[in-house]
């Protein structure tokens, strides 16, 4: 292995945004890699770490005032040149294979698979039609893909987005590189297509010797894929090594932290352990601003607070002129929510759990089926109580707040509108506490919401939410555009909410490994379908059905490592 | 992936746009203080005597140093009756373009938000518009506003026939605009959220879809402005507009275009270069507005 040429090696990199001001930003600092070929070397970090910033910097696609400032990359033994990105001999597309996070954006929409594919081949080893196409059929039986003479006819949209992927994996390959920069490869997939090709790249990796520099922020896949881990933060190198050795027993404090604050899935926690995590005035906030709430919600246990019934969404059926099958975005849902519990619905995309939250916030009108809250019937036309009764918080922290309206009036908003600012307080003083009680400063209500980074957005819309002294607040993937250190601190706070107030919160995720460490009983989903429900303990630990059981083992993990102090 | 905070370079005023600016400012000031600044009032029938009419300008042999830009047919000082036109042709526009945009602006929030058989019948009802050329609807509500209204061509009417003829021609522009932009907007998860609150209709789209979708608004608005006062001053040179003893820019031109055969040039020069000044600087001041709010032009140069 020593007397391989290293299929990346980059020594001292550093790279550079030039600011206004004459000063700059420095997005990478003196960062050393070295990736031998066949290896896979995970570069993880948390948003603003700077790791695309290295993929974009070796593929010379930087941003354009970023520069590379000082140091060398050299790839299969060929130096790059830092000034143009580009080097004798090395081409991006020939030497170096990308592959980008979104499968349908990095493909040509008006281009078939073949004509994808048989362009590089055409322009970087200047074969003829013929051969391109079989070269082009053989890369696509490399990367799996089912029927593949068929597939060369088709059209990006005509693909699944695993296939999408597969597709620009035999792109990237289509020269034979040393090396495969992969930059969030599998983010924008379901668990179950993740795994496949999870498995496809580990495959090419060994088979044909090829280098892959995997830029990801999920442990799990780290853990599931990588020989080696490099850890950034702010642009430079925490820690670097074996995964194994790196994920089972980090040295440096913040990648500890960062591996503490990803969720688990062998067994459940109380809290997510982040450092900094308690803190005294958000939790009297809370008692004070939301703890005679719950006085009126009455007692919490057993009793149901929300009932759905044979709930159905139909789409394309009834209308006059309606062509083709009538799609079931939910097919018959029932299952009931109990006062003060956390519960869960998982499923991967297009299972019907938004359409799910939709409904039972009113956003959607169901087709069919019954649902009734604390025994009263919810219907499409809601009693302003029972509006003030069910709120939500939302995936996209950027579209979930209104960037014209500052944070204090928008959380105030509720309080108005319903009339709560008579229990001594004026809406003014409400809305601050309601700031603190979620962990901000006060003076956060004064700014707008573009101020606030993705995380204090949602604690806003939370507080929003929670202006209404709400029952049941649904949760609509609310953590998954957050970094993993962000997200434990959202989840440990909708925790206490729970805890401190009796808050009923339906939370909804694809997240597996998050909803078994938040939720008391879980419902799984597909195609529209709830498929199993029970006891959260009880489903994870034996899951009954066959889909729940598949999603579960695919779930890429930490916990075959050691697991690391906690 | 953006890494860290990059300050995005806000697109600088090129010069031409500023001088556009600083002219068009310069006339709607002018226009706007034109009783405090013009020799006279040229509305007023004393203020002129048909002994100086068709004067030269005060520089030409035989000017009058009374009349910088000469006299028009009536022996009205030109440069007064060019100021007070403007400024009657500014009001025409500012309101013309007021009119459309709360129509189209209701109707477009209303249609994007509603959807469905709303959206359909006011997007039809655009079209509608849209096939009938601009001049023509706007003579045929200036022919039945003055068919109703007995003294339509009144100082007090004539502008205000004028703003609804004009007006009804341009709120399809902002209709389609605001529809696409509240449609985006209506998607988003805090238009959502908002709607789970239950919040009424009209808080839901004026309070806060509404402050969204404002910047292409006031940018049409400019480029609107514009064409409303050309509109104006093509109706008030076909003989529908103002009435000639409160003339505009366009009677002005209408006025001085009998006379520009016979050597008297003047009558029509001047208050043409007014106008076309005015258009051009509020198209430049609002094609630089345009690339400046629009967010994908934004950084690329």
């Amino acid at each position: 292995m020593t007397a391989s040429v290293p299929a990346l090696d980059i020594r001292n990199l550093r790279v550079e945004y030039p600011l206004p001001d004459s000063d700059s930003f420095v997005a990478v600092k003196d960062l050393s890699l070295h990736i031998a070929p066949g290896e896979i070397h995970a570069l993880v970090g948390e948003s603003g770490a700077g790791k695309s910033t290295v993929g974009n910097a070796i593929m010379g696609l930087l941003d354009r005032p970023g520069r590379i400032a000082a140091g060398s990359i050299s790839v299969a033994g060929k130096a790059v040149d830092i000034t143009t990105g580009r080097a004798q001999g090395i081409r991006q597309g020939r030497d170096i294979g990308a592959i980008f996070q979104d499968p349908m954006t990095s493909l040509n929409p008006l281009f078939t698979v073949e004509s994808q594919l048989s362009e590089t081949l055409r322009f970087h080893l200047g074969l003829d039609r013929g051969k391109a196409r079989a070269r082009a059929l053989e890369l696509l039986r490399a990367v799996e893909i089912p029927d593949p003479e068929r597939r060369l006819k088709h059209f990006p949209h005509q693909l699944s987005g695993g296939q999408r992927q597969r597709v620009v994996i035999a792109a990237a390959l289509s020269c034979d590189p040393d090396l495969l920069v992969a930059d969030e490869p599998t983010t924008a997939l379901d668990v179950s297509v993740q795994a496949t090709i999870l498995e496809l790249l580990r495959k090419l990796a060994s088979e044909r010797k090829l280098g892959v520099l995997l830029v990801t922020h999920n442990m799990g896949v780290v853990a599931q894929i990588a020989d080696t881990v490099t850890i950034m933060q702010n642009g430079e190198m925490v820690e670097s090594g074996p995964t194994r050795e790196v994920l089972s027993q980090p040295r440096a404090p913040y990648a500890r932290a960062l591996i503490g604050a990803v969720p688990r899935m062998d067994r459940r926690l109380p809290r997510f352990p982040v450092p900094g995590d308690h803190d005294q005035a958000e939790s009297e906030a809370q008692t004070k601003v939301l703890g005679d709430a719950k006085r009126d919600t009455g007692p919490a246990g057993t009793d149901d607070l929300l009932r759905v019934e044979d709930l159905s969404v139909v789409y394309g059926a009834g209308r006059l002129f309606g062509r083709g099958e009538p799609f079931k975005a939910l097919d018959g849902a029932s299952f009931s929510v109990r006062r003060g519990e956390i519960f869960g619905i998982v499923g991967e995309s297009g299972s019907g759990k938004s359409t799910l939250a939709g409904c039972i916030a009113g956003l959607i009108k169901p087709t069919k089926g019954s649902m009734a809250f604390d025994g009263q019937s919810l219907g499409e036309r809601r009693s302003k109580a029972m509006h003030r009764a069910v709120q939500m918080i939302f995936q996209d922290p950027y579209s979930s707040l209104n960037t014209r309206m500052r944070v204090g009036p928008a959380i105030q908003e509720p309080i108005d509108f319903f009339g709560l600012a008579d229990r001594g307080r004026s809406a003014t003083e409400d809305a601050k506490l309601l700031l603190q009680a979620v962990g901000l400063p006060v003076d956060a209500a004064s700014r707008f919401p573009h101020a606030f980074s993705g995380g204090q957005r949602q604690r806003v819309s939370i507080a929003r939410a929670l202006a209404s002294r709400p029952q049941l607040l649904i949760c609509d993937e609310p953590t998954s555009a957050l970094d993993v250190s962000v997200q434990a601190r959202v989840l440990n706070l909708l925790k206490d909410l729970r805890d401190r107030t009796g808050l009923t919160i339906l939370f909804i995720s694809h997240d597996l490994s998050v909803v078994r460490q938040m939720c008391d009983r879980v419902a799984v989903m597909k195609n529209g379908r709830i498929v199993e429900l029970g006891d959260a303990e009880a489903l994870f630990d034996a899951p009954q059905d066959a889909y729940t059981r598949e999603l579960i083992s695919l779930i890429p993990t930490l916990d075959h490592l050691a697991a690391p102090a906690a | 992936m953006k890494t860290g905070t990059i300050r995005r370079k806000r697109l600088p005023m090129p010069p031409y746009v500023m001088a556009a600016a600083l002219v068009g400012l310069a006339i709607i000031l002018a226009a706007i203080l034109s009783p405090l600044i013009s020799p006279v009032d040229p509305t007023d029938n004393a203020s002129f005597n048909l002994i100086d009419a068709e004067l030269p300008p005060s520089w030409l042999e035989g000017g009058d140093p009374r009349y910088l830009l000469g006299t028009d047919n009536q022996g009205r000082d030109l440069l007064s009756a060019i100021l007070y036109g403007a400024r009657i042709s500014i009001l025409i526009g500012a309101g013309a373009v007021l009119l459309a945009a709360t129509i189209g602006v209701s109707l477009g929030l209303l249609a994007g938000y509603l959807g469905g058989w709303v959206d359909a019948l006011v997007m039809r009802i655009a079209d509608v518009f849209l096939s009938l050329p601009t001049i023509l609807l706007a003579l045929l509500v200036a022919g039945i506003a003055r068919a109703v209204i007995p003294d339509a061509d009144s100082v007090f009417w004539a502008p205000i026939i004028l703003i609804a003829a004009i007006g009804i021609n341009e709120w399809v522009q902002y209709a389609r605009t605001v529809r696409a932009a509240t449609m985006v907007e209506a998607s988003r998860d805090y238009v959502r959220a908002v709607r789970i609150m239950g919040l009424p209709m009209p808080s839901i789209l004026f309070r806060h879809i509404l402050p969204n979708v404002i910047g292409p608004i006031l940018v049409i608005s400019t480029i609107n402005l514009a064409a409303a006062v050309l509109t104006e001053a093509t109706l008030s040179f076909l003989g529908v507009g103002m009435p000639p003893d409160y003339p505009s820019l366009g009677t002005l031109i209408r006025i001085g275009n009998e006379y520009a055969f016979s050597g008297i040039w003047w009558i029509t020069v001047f208050p043409a270069v007014t106008l076309v000044s005015l258009v051009l600087a509020t198209n430049i001041t609002g094609d630089w507005l345009r690339d400046r709010f629009n967010p994908k032009l934004r950084g690329s140069k």
